[in-house]
Parts: structure tokens; C-alpha cells; sequence
């Protein structure tokens, strides 16, 4: 393995401005503080700056290390989802067998087309043969109570923690015209700062401006300026970078609001699931969100989409 | 203990427990967070699999956990020399003859670890319960022996949630799910209270700490979801 580092220098600059955002938040978030106490709200703002500092360190520390650092991450951000998404779901003793194949096969095997650059059957191994296996897997235990139920939930679950997610690191296999592979890590910049700034503005958005909520019943705290204001304005990111990517300015704000659609859709889903459960967030593992679904949510859903946009339209 | 297994013993320790946070997300509670004092104390947990008493040890802040023994089955620990090396070596326990007719012994050697200002981790069930439905078995009189043969002792309720299915019983592979230890306040043997009072007591203390989606389902008819 080559240790030495190999991130591109776009990257860089992409991860300077980053800590330039994040010093600036983290000032007004002290002024915050200062001139209006501790209040929920801003404590909450405050950890969650804090956080952002963290996970960028983490990204970058991983981008490091190129496609096996991006792989070995994502590997475990799959393994943090699928915990908390099997923590809410599992509750009879007899789905043991269904958990421990998610956990033990699904997991790793996925992640190893990923190294293994395997399209083919990096693509169908979850939705064809997990779809088979966690249902045969399910029969064998002998009990047929909510089978069907049962058995969605886990596939459900391998789909969103493992499927969608590791279509992030396998941006990096891709071989796309006029784009050199190993600029393949700016594609995962682009998608992760795309997405993570649309969730990051439309909080901004709904809380500077307010106003009425867009589907209370499901997320009772996304208003329609927020998600309008910051699907828009992450749009106008998205067409600004896109000198480090293949796209043009066009393509990229189109691309850009297409996965920020995806990305508030997908968060909503997930909220519908958390609301049936009766829980709030999907765990306490990130300070100021919540769980690391309650972070990758939208990453979830955006991911293949956007993987499936580049690798049709530039022949990857 | 000679130099060699003193250190085998700690790497064992940190390992376990960087393997169990990893599982389970628990990490080990600040002291400045409990309050209560960590010296002859009676941790009590329910008990649903093997990973209990680890669980609770590695929740403990790490200086508390040098003084504090877990209460474990000699018939089931000293069958193996690399058992009795943990169980002893690791943890420290206080092996105690489980199935024995002499119980006031038992109560006895609890107390006398007592004395000597260690503190201990008990399961007040008794025995490990495999019912999805049940959310608590009724306590064995143990417990409210020891509090009879030690007034002055704080007893501390825990809940441990979730661990049942990590590590069910018969299996060995843990499946990774986020488990969460609950920490309640010190209680006491109050003065002319009864065992049925007390055992009452402290089961209650205890189910007061078990997450509500827990409290909802423990009605026989609705499933846990």
C-alpha cells in the first residue's frame, strides 16, 4: 500500500476553504454564545460545529490515504449506520441468523467489490442475492410470524446502510471520458460538500427565516424556506465547483440540484421510519446530530443517483 | 500477581473493552458525572446475557473499576485456565458457589468483600432471562441479605439495554446494536423495612431506568417495537 499522500491539489484547496467556513461558524457561533447565553439552540449550533470539524478531519485524514482510505471509511460509516438502523429494527431473538448476515457477509463482501472494482457484481450482490439470501436465511429459523415483515425490514436495512452508502467510495472505480481516475476523489467532494452543505443550508434557512413547516407529520422541524432556500443556494455551490469536476457549470447545478432533491426526499424517508419507531434520532454517536444515519441520510439517497448520472453520461 | 500477568491482564482489559465499545457504543461514564462515591457500593443489573457484568464494568469510570468485583459462578468460571486467568486476573471477580446450600456464606463473603471497600456488580435475578416478553424476572432474596448484613451500603440500580440480543444465549458471534447503561441513584435498606419492601424497592428503581419503548412493551400482548 502507497502511503504516500495522494490527494490532488483542488482537494486541498477544497478542504482549506472548508476550514475557513468552519472557522468563521465557529466564531459567530461564539458570539452566539456570548451576546445570547446558552440556549438550546445555540448550544445545539455549537456542537454541531464542533462535529463538522471532526468529520472534515476524518474525511481529510481518509481522502489521505486515497481509494483505501475513502473505502475503509465508508466501510465503517456503513458499519455505524447499520448498527443504529438494526438497533432500532431488531427486537425478536429469532431474526439472530438475518443480523448476522447483514453484519457479517452483506457488509464486508459489498465493500470488497468496492476494492475490487467489480462492477458487475458490485451492483446486484445486495439487491439480488441478499434480496435471496435474507429471506432463505429467515425460513431456516422456523418461525413464520410477520415473516414478510420481518424480512423487508432487513432488506431494507442492507439497502440503505450498505448498498446506497457504498456507492460513495465506489465513485473512485469509475473511469470517466476526459476525467483522469485519479481525480475520481474530487467526484466524492463534490457529492459529499453538495449534499452536506444542502442539509447544513436549509438548517440555516429555516432558522433565519422560519415560516411554515413542510410536512409536519413526518419532519415536524424543516420548513419550506429552509428546504427551498437551501436546495437552492447548495445549487449555486454545486454549479461554482464545477471547475474540479468533469461537468460544466449547467450540468453541475443540474446534477447539484438533482442530489439535493434526492438528499431532502431520502432525509424524509428515513424521518417517516424514525416517527413510525417513535424515536427522535437514530442514535447519540454525533454530537449536535443525533446518529450517524441521522448525518448520512441524505447521503444515502443521493449516492447512487448521482454514481448512476456520471457513469451513464461520461461512459464510466 | 507477578509483573507479567499484572500487564497481560490490563492489555486484556483495554482490549475488551475496545472490542465491546466497538460492538455497543457504551463507553466508560466520567466519574464527576455519577453521583455517588465509588467505595462500597452494590452495582445491580438485569440480566439477560453473558456480556452483562462486562457492560457494566466498562461503563464504570476506569479508577472505579479497579475496586469493583463482579460477583460471578465458580462452578462456571474455574472449568478452563484461560477462564480462571480472566475472571480472576481481568476482573478481579468474587467467585462464589452458585446451586450451594449454604447461602449465609455466600451473603458472607459478599459483605466481607464489602468491608474491605471494594464494590460489587450482582445480578438480583438470579439467572439470565431468555423471554423476549419478559422485561424483568422477580429478584432472588440475595440482594436484600446483603443489605440486612450491610445497613451502611448504597445500592446502585442499572439498567443495561439491548445486550439480550447482541450476544443472545447459545451464541457466539455478537451482532453489533448501540446499547445504552442506565445509572440510577443510591439506595438504602431503610430501617424496618421488609424483604418484600425492599426487593419492591429496588426492582422498581431499576425499571424506572429501562428505556420507555421498553416500559411500553412490557405489556404481554404488545410486541416490542
Amino acid at each position: 500500500m502507497n502511503l504516500a499522500p495522494q490527494l490532488v491539489p483542488q482537494a486541498g484547496y477544497i478542504f482549506v476553504s472548508v476550514f475557513i467556513a468552519l472557522t468563521i461558524a465557529s466564531f459567530i457561533g461564539q458570539m452566539l454564545k456570548r451576546q445570547y447565553g446558552n440556549s438550546d439552540t445555540i448550544s445545539n449550533l455549537n456542537a454541531r460545529i464542533y462535529a463538522w470539524w471532526l468529520m472534515t478531519i476524518v474525511l481529510l485524514c481518509a481522502f489521505w490515504f486515497g481509494r483505501i482510505g475513502a473505502t475503509v471509511l465508508f466501510f465503517l460509516i456503513s458499519f455505524a449506520a447499520l448498527r443504529e438502523f438494526m438497533t432500532l429494527i431488531y427486537r425478536r431473538r429469532i431474526d439472530y441468523n438475518n443480523m448476522a448476515v447483514c453484519f457479517y457477509i452483506l457488509l464486508p463482501v459489498q465493500y470488497y467489490f468496492v476494492l475490487d472494482q467489480w462492477y458487475g457484481m458490485f451492483s446486484i450482490f445486495i439487491p439480488i442475492y441478499g434480496f435471496l439470501l435474507l429471506p432463505i436465511v429467515s425460513s431456516l429459523s422456523g418461525s413464520t410470524t410477520n415473516f414478510l415483515e420481518r424480512t423487508a425490514k432487513t432488506q431494507w436495512m442492507a439497502m440503505i446502510c450498505i448498498f446506497c452508502l457504498s456507492h460513495v467510495p465506489a465513485l473512485l472505480t469509475l473511469k470517466l471520458d476526459g476525467f483522469l481516475p485519479e481525480n475520481n476523489i474530487l467526484l466524492l467532494i463534490f457529492l459529499i460538500a453538495v449534499v452536506q452543505c444542502s442539509d447544513v443550508l436549509q438548517y440555516i434557512w429555516g432558522k433565519l427565516v422560519g415560516g411554515k413547516k413542510i410536512l409536519p407529520s413526518v419532519s415536524p422541524s424543516k420548513t419550506i424556506s429552509g428546504t427551498v432556500g437551501g436546495i437552492l443556494s447548495a445549487t449555486v455551490l454545486a454549479a461554482l465547483m464545477s471547475p474540479i469536476t468533469p461537468f460544466s457549470t449547467f450540468q453541475a447545478a443540474l446534477i447539484g440540484f438533482v442530489i439535493c432533491v434526492m438528499g431532502f426526499l431520502g432525509g424524509l424517508a428515513m424521518s417517516a421510519i424514525k416517527r413510525d419507531y417513535g424515536v427522535k434520532d437514530w442514535g447519540n454517536m454525533i454530537q449536535g446530530h443525533g446518529g450517524m444515519l441521522d448525518r448520512v441520510d441524505s447521503v444515502c439517497f443521493a449516492a447512487p443517483v448521482f454514481f448512476h448520472i456520471v457513469r451513464y453520461f461520461w461512459n464510466g | 500477581m507477578s509483573f507479567f500477568k499484572k500487564h497481560i491482564a490490563w492489555l486484556i482489559d483495554q482490549l475488551l473493552c475496545l472490542f465491546v465499545a466497538f460492538i455497543t457504543g457504551v463507553r466508560p461514564k466520567r466519574a464527576d458525572t455519577l453521583p455517588f462515591t465509588p467505595q462500597q457500593k452494590v452495582y445491580f443489573a438485569n440480566h439477560n446475557s453473558h456480556g452483562d457484568f462486562v457492560l457494566v464494568w466498562i461503563s464504570l469510570p476506569r479508577k472505579w473499576r479497579m475496586h469493583t468485583r463482579p460477583v460471578a459462578g465458580a462452578d462456571y468460571w474455574l472449568t478452563s485456565s484461560l477462564k480462571r486467568f480472566i475472571i480472576q486476573n481481568v476482573f478481579n471477580a468474587l467467585l462464589i458457589p452458585r446451586n450451594s446450600d449454604n447461602p449465609q456464606a455466600i451473603t458472607e463473603q459478599m459483605a466481607n468483600a464489602l468491608t474491605q471497600g471494594d464494590s460489587l456488580i450482582i445480578f438480583p435475578e438470579g439467572t439470565r432471562n431468555t423471554d423476549d416478553n419478559t422485561l424483568l424476572l422477580p429478584f432472588k432474596s440475595g440482594i436484600y441479605h446483603l443489605a440486612k448484613a450491610k445497613p451502611d451500603t448504597e445500592f446502585v440500580p442499572i439498567w443495561i439495554d439491548n445486550i439480550s440480543r447482541v450476544l443472545p444465549k447459545g451464541k457466539i458471534l455478537p451482532i453489533p446494536l448501540v446499547c445504552h447503561v442506565q445509572i440510577g441513584d443510591a439506595i438504602k435498606l431503610q430501617e424496618n423495612e421488609n424483604k418484600e419492601e425492599f426487593l419492591q424497592r429496588c426492582r422498581q428503581a431499576m425499571l424506572n431506568l429501562a428505556p420507555n419503548h421498553f416500559q411500553a412493551a412490557s405489556n404481554p400482548t404488545g410486541e416490542a417495537s
